[in-house]
Parts: structure tokens; C-alpha cells; sequence
């Protein structure tokens, strides 16, 4: 028995997405947003409200979520996880809504997100969770620990500002392939090299964007998924992984615990990163893109920079990620998680047009959550895959 | 003469870190050090997480270290910054303390002049009330 056979690669997919695509939506809170993603995913996939026995959600504006979500959508959760790790939450509850499909604790899984981050002020939505031992030296959260890492990398592999700006200039060139992206202006490297530095080495342009948006997916166990009208996206493989909470407890600012999420991903669904066709990579600053290409296998560490030099990573390229134009342009309301997920399940479908990966089988999707603090990884299929 | 302006956050001690800021009044660096399998933490908590252990001593530390790494902020963060940037964020590997790094700032070198690598040593800034913060210089430097 291989470790693929023996785990629970392919037991359950997800057999709908919600995407609200409403970046700049005056008038809507969280809540509004999220309901509309979750109403979005439930025609998907052709199931009702009333058959939903699995929830899981996280947002930056309320500490209760899954009690305030189960109120609003009349859901009577016989499971629910709230967990909260930041933008990766939402890849920690599919490995969650994972295994409790397989126990039997739950039989259609949503898990939703919802956000006003734009429209309430353009900030930060700030979690109560302070750092008071880096507070008074001011920091600017979260982007201050990213530039951290990022000078670090380049101290420490040579990775230049003209590399961290192709890393934007490719989201950019995807994100002009996508209707439905925030940021679809022309951008060049000479563009973000110009921009407003904001905590050196990056500036505005290495940052992602800030919008309001809401998502959701479904999840049923993979029998199940067979009987629904879209193709199934199955999870061949997750992986979690928690590293720090304060950036000066990560062991090495240039490898993140991605490398352990990955791994078991990798594991899980009995394949590496040569058997992946399309990747989604959170993409809240430029330097994640070169650490998750590196920590997940797509290079060795310190040379993702040249390979996103080589223009690997944009449309034409060999390695085509964040094919929506990632956080850095297609949008990013704050924990971004969810949406590396539902690209990756609309490029399996096929249904991505003018950015479609021609014949994509498996995508992963990665997530990140604090400042590098939480990492996870999922391994998507069609049903070619299993 | 304080890097940062007044009137942006000041610790406010509890329980748990009270003898690491109250060490900075004293104007030691101090750092808690598990006293049955002698790692080094920060942040100050009751519980060594290498081995569980809730007996702790402060060990007091030379102050010196090295700018792991750095960032420059351009642009205020509160409102009593305003006019303050650029100034540096620097993470400090402290030496004689284990894997122990400090969030700080170094408080004499212009943008253009931080390393990594830099050797640095503690200085204590005066936030008000008797109570210091500690930043770092350059430890060659005047």
C-alpha cells in the first residue's frame, strides 16, 4: 500500500465556488459578502442551504465567525471549525472539512470568507493580537517582517529589486488576461522600480492590492461529487504547517514552513512538483512568490528570482502561476486564502478562457497566513488524476 | 534625544514581562533563559516551549549583536510620526543568548549605511517617566 493509497487522497472534492467578484462594493459589510459567495458556490453545485452540515469560515472582522455565519445562513452545523491563522485559514479547514467528510462527521462542507477591507477604510482590519515587543520600535504590520525577508533573501542569494519586480510585472500580464481582475493597467519592471518605496526593499507595487471581495467553496466526499454538474476539482493532496507568530522567532527569514506543508502535500497525493501544471501562490508581497517557488520545490532555494527572471512564471512561460493576476492584481481583501483555491479549480474545469492552462490536470494552490507565520498547501486534480 | 518621537506606543508591562522592562530601567538587557534546559526566549513567557519547564532566570546579556536583517520605513505609522521617516526596523541576532533576535532600531546609521551583518551594540533610549527602550548602534561607531 502506497502512502497515496493509504491517506485520503481524492476522497472529496469540491464540487462548487462562489466568487462575489465585487472588489470595490460600497454598501456591503463582510457578512453581505460572504452570504453572496456562499449562495454563489450552492447553485454551483446545484445543493441546498438546508443540506450544508459543515461549516468553516474565518474573517478578519469578527471574532465568533462560524457562530455569526451559522445565524445569518440558517445553518445547523454538526461540524464547524473556526480555526484562525490569517490568510492561509481557509486551507487549514479544507484539510479540516477533509477529514471530517471521511469520519462521517459532516457530508456537504462550506467554507466562506467575506470582506469590506476597501470600502471601510483601505486598512488592515487589525486582529486584537498585539505585539507589544516590536510596537514601540514601529513596524509597519504586516509589511515591514515581508521586507525582512525579502532583504535578507537578497543579502543572501543575490536576489535583486529588478527580479522582486518581474515577480509583479508577471501577475500583471495575467491580470490583463482576466475580465474580472482589480489591476489591469500596463505595469513594467521600470514602473514598480519607480513606485513609492514604502518599507524598503519593497515598494507600493511589490505590495497587493487592497479590495473588498467574498468567496466560498463546496466540499462533498468524492461519490457524491460524481452525482453534481460540474467536474469535481479533487484534493489529492494537503498540508499544513505553523512556524512563528513574530517574525523575530522565524528561524530563517529566507524558508518558510512551506517546505513542510508542501512536503505533505506532496505526500499525500503521491506526487512532486514536476507533476503539477498550474500553481496558485499567495502573493501578498512579491518576496512570497519567490519563497513559496523555492520552498515548494519548483527550484532550489535561492534561485527563484531567476526563474522569474526567465519569465517562467508569466503568461507563455513554463510554469504558469497565479494565472488570475494573484493578490498582487486580480485583488486581495485582507486574507486572501480562499481565492488561490477557487482559480485553481476553475483552471481544471477549463473555464479560464483567455488565461487557460492548456490541458491543466493538477494545480496547487498555497496559502500563506501572519507574516510567514502559517503555511498550507492543497493538491487539486481532475478526475484523470485520480 | 529619543530615535522616534513622542507619543508613539510605549510597552506596557504585565506578569509575564515585567522583569525584562523592568531590567531595561535599569538599563540591563535581560533575557529569559529556561533554568532547567538553559534556552534562551523572547518575547518573556512562563513556559519554555523546548521543554515545558516553568523556572526561568533573567540572564543578563553584553548587549551586543548583528543586524540580522532590516527594513527602512518611508512613511508614518501613527500619527505622532509624522516627519519622522525614514527610519530603520532592524532585527538584532543578540549575542551570548541562543537563537534570541530583538525587533529594533538602529539608532545611528542614515538608510543608505545599514548592513546586514553590522555589529551592533545596545543604547538605551530614554521613552519618559524613567523608563528606557532599547535600540541599538553601531558598535565601532562614536
Amino acid at each position: 500500500v502506497t502512502a497515496r493509497e493509504a491517506s485520503i487522497c481524492g476522497r472529496a472534492a469540491i464540487v462548487g465556488i462562489g466568487n462575489t467578484r465585487r472588489w470595490n462594493a460600497p454598501g456591503r459589510t463582510p457578512f453581505d459578502q460572504l452570504q453572496e459567495a456562499a449562495v454563489l458556490a450552492l447553485e454551483d453545485c446545484g445543493l441546498r442551504f438546508d443540506q450544508v452540515d459543515g461549516l468553516f469560515c474565518a474573517m478578519s472582522t469578527s471574532g465568533l465567525p462560524v457562530l455569526n455565519v451559522a445565524e445569518r445562513l440558517g445553518i445547523k452545523p454538526t461540524y464547524a471549525d473556526g480555526t484562525m491563522v490569517g490568510g492561509a485559514s481557509f486551507l487549514f479547514h479544507l484539510q479540516s472539512a477533509m477529514a471530517a467528510l471521511e469520519a462521517g462527521l459532516c457530508q456537504v462542507a462550506l467554507i466562506c470568507y467575506g470582506s469590506n477591507q476597501l470600502t471601510a477604510g483601505g486598512k488592515l482590519a487589525s486582529m486584537p493580537d498585539p505585539q507589544p515587543y516590536e510596537a514601540p520600535f514601529r513596524p509597519r504590520y504586516p509589511i515591514s517582517s515581508y521586507a525582512l525577508a525579502a532583504a535578507r533573501h537578497m543579502h543572501q542569494y543575490g536576489t535583486t529589486r529588478e527580479q522582486l519586480a518581474d515577480v509583479a510585472v508577471a501577475a500583471r500580464a495575467w491580470a490583463q488576461r482576466n475580465p474580472d481582475a482589480y489591476a489591469r493597467g500596463p505595469l513594467t519592471r521600470a514602473d514598480v522600480l519607480a513606485s513609492r518605496m514604502v518599507s524598503d526593499p519593497l515598494t507600493k507595487a511589490d505590495c497587493c492590492l487592497v479590495t473588498d471581495g467574498g468567496a466560498a467553496l463546496v466540499l462533498t466526499r468524492a461519490e457524491r461529487a460524481r452525482d453534481l454538474p460540474r467536474p469535481p476539482a479533487y484534493v489529492l493532496g494537503v498540508g499544513v504547517a505553523v512556524g512563528h507568530r513574530q517574525i523575530s522567532a522565524m528561524p530563517d527569514l529566507t524558508t518558510t514552513c512551506a517546505v513542510e506543508s508542501g512536503r505533505r502535500a506532496y505526500a499525500m497525493a503521491g506526487l512532486g512538483p514536476r507533476d503539477v501544471d498550474h500553481v496558485m501562490l499567495y502573493d501578498a508581497f512579491t518576496i512570497n512568490t519567490l519563497l513559496f517557488l523555492e520552498d515548494l520545490g519548483f527550484c532550489a532555494k535561492g534561485e527563484a528570482g531567476a526563474l522569474v527572471q526567465s519569465g517562467a512564471i508569466a503568461p507563455g512561460g513554463t510554469l504558469p502561476v497565479n494565472t488570475n493576476g494573484g493578490g498582487l492584481s486580480c485583488n486581495h481583501p485582507g486574507m486572501y486564502g480562499l481565492f488561490t483555491l477557487i482559480e485553481s479549480v476553475e483552471q481544471l474545469r477549463g473555464h479560464c478562457s483567455d488565461r487557460q492552462v492548456p490541458g491543466a490536470a493538477v494545480s496547487l494552490a498555497h496559502a500563506n497566513g501572519g507574516v510567514l507565520s502559517s503555511q498550507a498547501t492543497a493538491i487539486l486534480g481532475t478526475a484523470a488524476t485520480l | 534625544v529619543s530615535y522616534l518621537p513622542e507619543g508613539t506606543p510605549v510597552p506596557s508591562p504585565g506578569p509575564d514581562d515585567a522583569p525584562f522592562w523592568d531590567a531595561c530601567d535599569r538599563q540591563e538587557l535581560r533575557i529569559q533563559c529556561c533554568a532547567d534546559c538553559g534556552t534562551f526566549r523572547h518575547p518573556p513567557i512562563p513556559v519554555c516551549a523546548a521543554c515545558r519547564s516553568t523556572k526561568s532566570t533573567w540572564a543578563r546579556t553584553s548587549g551586543t549583536g548583528t543586524v540580522f536583517s532590516y527594513t527602512v520605513a518611508h512613511h508614518p505609522t501613527h500619527p505622532a510620526l509624522h516627519g519622522a521617516p525614514p527610519y530603520n526596523i532592524a532585527v538584532i541576532h543578540l549575542d551570548g543568548a541562543g537563537d534570541v533576535r530583538l525587533v529594533s532600531n538602529v539608532v545611528d546609521v542614515p538608510p543608505d549605511e545599514m548592513r546586514i551583518g553590522m555589529r551592533v551594540i545596545v543604547v538605551w533610549d530614554a521613552i519618559g517617566d524613567g523608563h528606557f527602550l532599547p535600540r541599538f548602534r553601531r558598535e565601532d561607531g562614536p
